[in-house]
């Protein structure tokens, strides 16, 4: 902008550099209701982006269309499912530093729930609703949390499973994911899953869908969590991977049939 | 005139441990017209007696609805009664506007009874002139609070405020291990028998009192006059029938026997004295 005038009719938060892009990102979570819960899955991947400035403007100016952007898998172990209070579970993906972020939010709001020590305490709506109140509050502020989050969780024997978006879209199904998820688990779920799904059944459901995400989205990484909430309580299990087959022959060949296709 | 030389300031303490203008303000709830609640496990019932200023005024309103889950019933300054029934719903809706859930009555209480106690710590503030009944229902069942002036507040079974409360009082003591197990319209019934004790000689009728009703599928509503009447009618028809028999209740066959003796008019005169200018 050349002159100072319009800059400061636009309030203190005009000179402030809002999220324009992601810096470090975790791919897809699945999610789905099962028997006694909720199960969720992702991998522990974080891609770092590159966004190289040209002639070396100022940060200020930076748009995407002066970036050249690339990225690498930078980060092999980042958690991206952590347990809220006792009847909630957040998966994310997106910016794990806006995670973090929200990971405190969240902290901060359980704690003051428990220093109530009334008996009362947040269930998994109550934090969903939270969450997207968050989100779509930072959006109106023009600097959104960038993420893709899911959250499941159980409270007096009632599941719940709801995602919220970056712009604060927001809504509850019996199976959700996120990023690549909603375009290639989410039919495979609409699929194969019913309401009677045991623990087993779920967790190698998750895994199906887990593996397609990894032979399909190139963030992906085999190395995965899955993590079980019940009316005990939260469980998150040891990372592990799975056993991949890359030997089809349409991944051998990919470009054969594809006319046009490099 | 004998004054006190400790209750122009609501900070200064009196050399007993006591807080003049705190204890005034609770003066103010016991001089306002009563207001009575009982609960069971699954319903909370909230009454007044409604007192018009003059034979040409209507009455105060003295029970709010906060929420669905909420209502107030109060004594003292009505006027104080609106402003926290106010800032009540307010934190109700605000409440469910970023959880979209039904505040914890308790909570609500809680922060209910800090915003009094600030009134009894600061020079330039007087303390609330009035006590709150609040009735609600959440995840832990139906509860039902005092809110006092003084920034105290108690879980009742049952429980009544203002002028000749007390009547009201011995009457729900006496009945009130069974209020646990009670059906709503036993509730309401034993609402309008503890208001009939706070009248003391007047007759009860559906235009002196105010009854609200909240519980397991029932959203707060203040019942309407004719059911009011009806309910009246249909325990007063029943009381005349047991009444020879020996009936339990041995002050409402009292009363009765005074509503004869005394007429209501000048009963009516008598009563009104005792009413704080305040509350009016």
């Amino acid at each position: 902008m050349a002159s100072k005038q319009p800059d400061a009719l636009l309030g203190p938060e005009s000179d402030s550099q809002r999220t324009q892009y992601p810096y470090v990102t975790g791919t897809s979570v699945v999610a789905i209701k099962y028997k006694d819960g909720i199960l969720m899955a992702s991998d522990m991947g974080g891609d770092m982006i590159y966004c190289l400035i040209a002639h070396g403007l100022p940060v200020k100016v930076t748009m995407p269309e002066l970036c050249s952007y690339g990225s690498t898998l930078r980060y092999k172990s980042v958690e991206r499912i952590k347990p809220i209070g006792k009847h909630s579970l957040l998966g994310a993906s997106g910016e794990i530093s806006d995670f973090q972020e929200i990971l405190r939010y969240l902290d901060e709001l359980i704690l003051y729930d428990n220093m109530w020590d009334d008996g009362n305490s947040l269930g998994p709506k109550e934090v969903h609703n939270y969450l997207t109140r968050i989100m779509y509050n930072r959006r109106n502020k023009f600097n959104p949390l960038w993420n893709s989050l899911v959250l499941g969780g159980v409270k007096n024997g009632q599941k719940y499973l709801g995602t919220v978006s970056m712009i604060g879209v927001n809504f509850e199904d019996d199976h959700v994911a996120s990023g690549f998820g909603n375009h290639l688990a989410r039919p495979i779920l609409r699929q194969e899953w019913h309401e009677n799904l045991s623990f087993e059944d779920g967790v190698r459901l998750l895994e199906k869908c887990m593996l397609i995400l990894l032979y399909r989205d190139r963030s992906a990484v085999n190395k995965f969590q899955i993590a079980k909430i019940t009316e005990e309580g939260v469980t998150i299990h040891q990372p592990y991977s799975l056993k991949t087959n890359w030997e089809f022959s349409a991944f051998q060949n990919p470009s054969q049939g594809a006319v046009g296709s490099w | 005139m004998f004054r006190n030389q400790y209750d122009t300031d609501v900070t200064t303490w009196s050399p007993a441990g006591r807080l003049f203008q705190v204890e005034y303000a609770m003066e103010a709830v016991k001089q306002g017209s009563a207001a009575i609640g009982l609960r069971s496990k699954t319903h909370v019932v909230l009454g007044c007696v409604n007192k018009a200023n003059s034979e040409l005024s209507s009455h105060q309103k003295k029970i709010f609805k906060v929420d669905d889950h909420i209502g107030v019933a109060i004594a003292g300054l009505t006027a104080d009664g609106r402003v926290l029934s106010r800032y009540m719903r307010n934190e109700c809706i605000n409440y469910s506007f970023t959880y979209e859930a039904q505040l914890p009555v308790g909570r609500l209480v809680v922060q209910l009874a800090d915003k009094a106690q600030v009134c009894t710590q600061r020079s330039w503030k007087r303390p609330y002139g009035v006590g709150l009944l609040v009735g609600g229902l959440d995840e832990s069942g139906a509860h039902l609070y005092y809110n006092c002036p003084s920034g105290n507040y108690f879980e009742y079974q049952a429980f009544a405020i203002g002028s000749r409360s007390q009547a009201a009082k011995t009457y729900l003591e006496r009945r009130f291990e069974n209020f646990a197990d009670s059906s709503r319209d036993d509730l309401v019934k034993d609402a309008l028998m503890a208001i009939r004790e706070t009248l003391q000689g007047e007759t009860l009728t559906s235009s002196i009192c105010t009854v609200a009703v909240l519980g397991v599928g029932e959203p707060f509503h203040i019942l309407d006059q004719a059911t009011v009447k009806q309910i009246i009618d249909s325990f007063e028809i029943a009381g005349e029938q047991e009444d020879p028999a020996g009936e339990p209740d041995a002050a409402a066959g009292q009363e009765a026997a005074a509503d004869e003796q005394g007429g209501a008019a000048d009963q009516g005169g008598s009563t009104d004295q005792g009413v704080a200018p305040m509350d009016i």
